[in-house]
């Protein structure tokens, strides 16, 4: 499907869902709710079959974080960013796409590391690269007092 | 003691208890501080879980306080053996970003230095990866040859492994006078290597009795874990970003995308010796083709992104990587994410390595190819 297609498609499936033409690929910011529903379609519906999921990525924002997931379908060829936000920063919650795409379940691992999002259904959440002691890097607010030297 | 005797023997098949071992960090096939908790059974491996981190240097933070040409240089700290490649792909992304058209001049040198550079990395992995199973004599080769590469890239752009020679915009020096002529003598002479190596270990009969049908990742499974770059295509998953997504000069050359059916660890041997040869003949059609002009746009001392989201996928040596800018407009970046090719790959490894035994394991890795700095950034 071109992206028109695709962001046609999505806007009559999915009315509640925004979905518009990012600056490369189209984008649509899903709700925690239905999140993992829509993952599963994405990967079941034979007209998008996005099969590979190519990254996944958390993001910080003042009032929420953000996970972003690039899809890309190895049998259509085409390419999709969703978004979906959590509800707050205090107790960042989504579910976890790992039965869907075995490679997520890396992805958020790496995701709850760095910046604190917890998955749910996740089959084994652990910190990825860091150790207990630290709190979230990637968060905005995070201030590390053993490692930077005021001046 | 009859009891715990009976424990053990159920059949004719004597088993004994599950035993951990821990793999690296220290450990010369893990080519770095990779950590992976074995769980064996005897000499059966029945779970790898790789513990990772040991050298997470928080790129990622620290590109919040730098501006975009700082960027740059730290991505070829990540995946050192695919520098050029990582430096590119941020510059892409920028050039994109501000729509700025490079000279042609850029996309045929940068194409070339990707090749030469995908070369190096290559030879480097062939011949640590004879070394991993136990083929010293191959090390010697490959380095002996990877020289050449490297003296090349000294030359222009006075570095030899962490390069920075894409700036945005082009690159940062024209090339060396003596560049083109030597890069054709090297063509020239390293394609009579190729056969040699193929000699050493490709038909060596002991190489092949280790990898042949070991490790086998199936196609499926390759995009279900997104394993690209030469593993994922040893599988038959068609992930070249060369060719789906064509970057600089890769749309003006003919080239294949070589792809692998079996899947296992002889096939992503074989799959990167054949892509070695495809890479000479990249640079076969670009060197003499290197038109005249400028070396680079002028951009402005300070520069900006416009406010948005910007991603950028590039095929380095191990795979696909991805630079996924968001900007707010300032001169420093809101947030980047690299995604790195070993990562997806490395969490491969569990699901194919089960039930393999432990030098099976070393096999598997060997072919897969990893750098450690890719993994943790």
């Amino acid at each position: 499907m071109t992206n028109e297609q695709l962001i046609e498609h999505l806007s009559k499936a999915y009315p509640d869902e925004v979905a518009l033409q990012g600056n490369q690929y189209p984008e649509i910011t899903v709700s925690r709710e239905i999140l993992h529903a829509f993952m599963q379609n994405m990967k079941s519906d034979s007209n998008l079959s996005f099969d590979y999921l190519v990254c996944e990525s958390g993001v910080d924002y003042p009032a929420f974080l953000q996970v972003v997931y690039h899809l890309e379908s190895t049998t259509h060829k085409h390419f999709l960013v969703v978004k979906s936000n959590t509800e707050n920063r205090e107790t960042p919650a989504l579910d976890s796409v790992s039965d869907i795409w075995p490679t997520a379940e890396f992805h958020e691992d790496e995701i709850f590391d760095l910046l604190g999002i917890k998955f749910n259904n996740h089959p084994h959440l652990r910190r990825l690269f860091l150790d207990e002691t630290w709190g979230f890097p990637l968060r905005k607010d995070f201030y590390d007092d053993i490692h930077v030297v005021e001046r | 003691m009859a009891e715990i005797i009976e424990k053990f023997i159920t059949g004719d098949e004597i088993k004994t208890d599950e035993y951990l071992v821990n793999m690296g960090p220290q450990h010369p096939s893990t080519h770095g501080v990779l950590r992976l908790l074995v769980k064996l059974e005897g000499e059966i491996v029945h779970n790898v879980e790789p513990h990772i981190g040991y050298i997470h240097s928080g790129i990622e933070k620290m590109t919040e306080a730098l501006s975009y040409p700082q960027v740059i240089h730290l991505t070829d700290r990540m995946d050192y053996l695919s520098a050029h490649m990582n430096n590119e792909a941020v510059c892409l992304c920028i050039e994109n970003a501000l729509q700025v058209e490079v000279p042609e001049r850029v996309k045929y040198i940068r194409t070339i230095f990707d090749e030469l550079q995908r070369l190096a990395s290559h030879q480097l992995w062939w011949c640590a990866s004879g070394m991993d199973l136990g083929a010293l004599t191959a090390f010697f080769y490959g380095l002996r040859d990877r020289e050449d590469i490297l003296d090349i890239f000294e030359e222009t752009c006075g570095a030899r492994l962490t390069l920075n020679y894409s700036v945005p915009g082009g690159v940062m020096f024209d090339i060396h006078p003596d560049f083109q002529r030597k890069v054709k003598e090297f063509v020239k002479k390293f394609k009579k290597k190729i056969p040699e190596y193929d000699k050493l270990l490709t038909g060596n009969i002991i190489f092949q009795n280790r990898t042949k049908g070991v490790g086998i990742l199936s196609k499926e499974d390759a995009i279900a874990f997104g394993v690209t770059g030469p593993t994922g295509r040893a599988s038959g998953f068609s992930c070249d970003i060369r060719k789906h997504h064509p970057y600089s000069a890769y749309p003006y050359i003919k080239f294949d995308e070589k792809l692998g059916t079996d899947g296992d660890s002889f096939m992503r041997w074989k799959l990167r010796m054949d892509e070695m040869r495809e890479s000479l003949h990249i640079i076969e059609q670009l060197i003499d083709n290197i038109p005249e002009g400028d070396y680079g746009v002028k951009m402005k001392a300070v520069i900006k992104l416009p406010e948005g989201e910007f991603y950028q996928r590039v095929e380095t040596a191990r795979g696909e990587f991805g630079v996924y800018i968001i900007s707010d407009g300032k001169k420093n970046p809101y947030r980047i994410k690299f995604r790195s090719p070993g990562f997806s790959n490395l969490f491969a490894i569990n699901h194919i390595a089960k039930g393999w035994k432990i030098a099976d394991l070393v096999a598997i890795m060997a072919t897969f190819d990893l750098v450690i700095p890719d993994i943790d950034r």
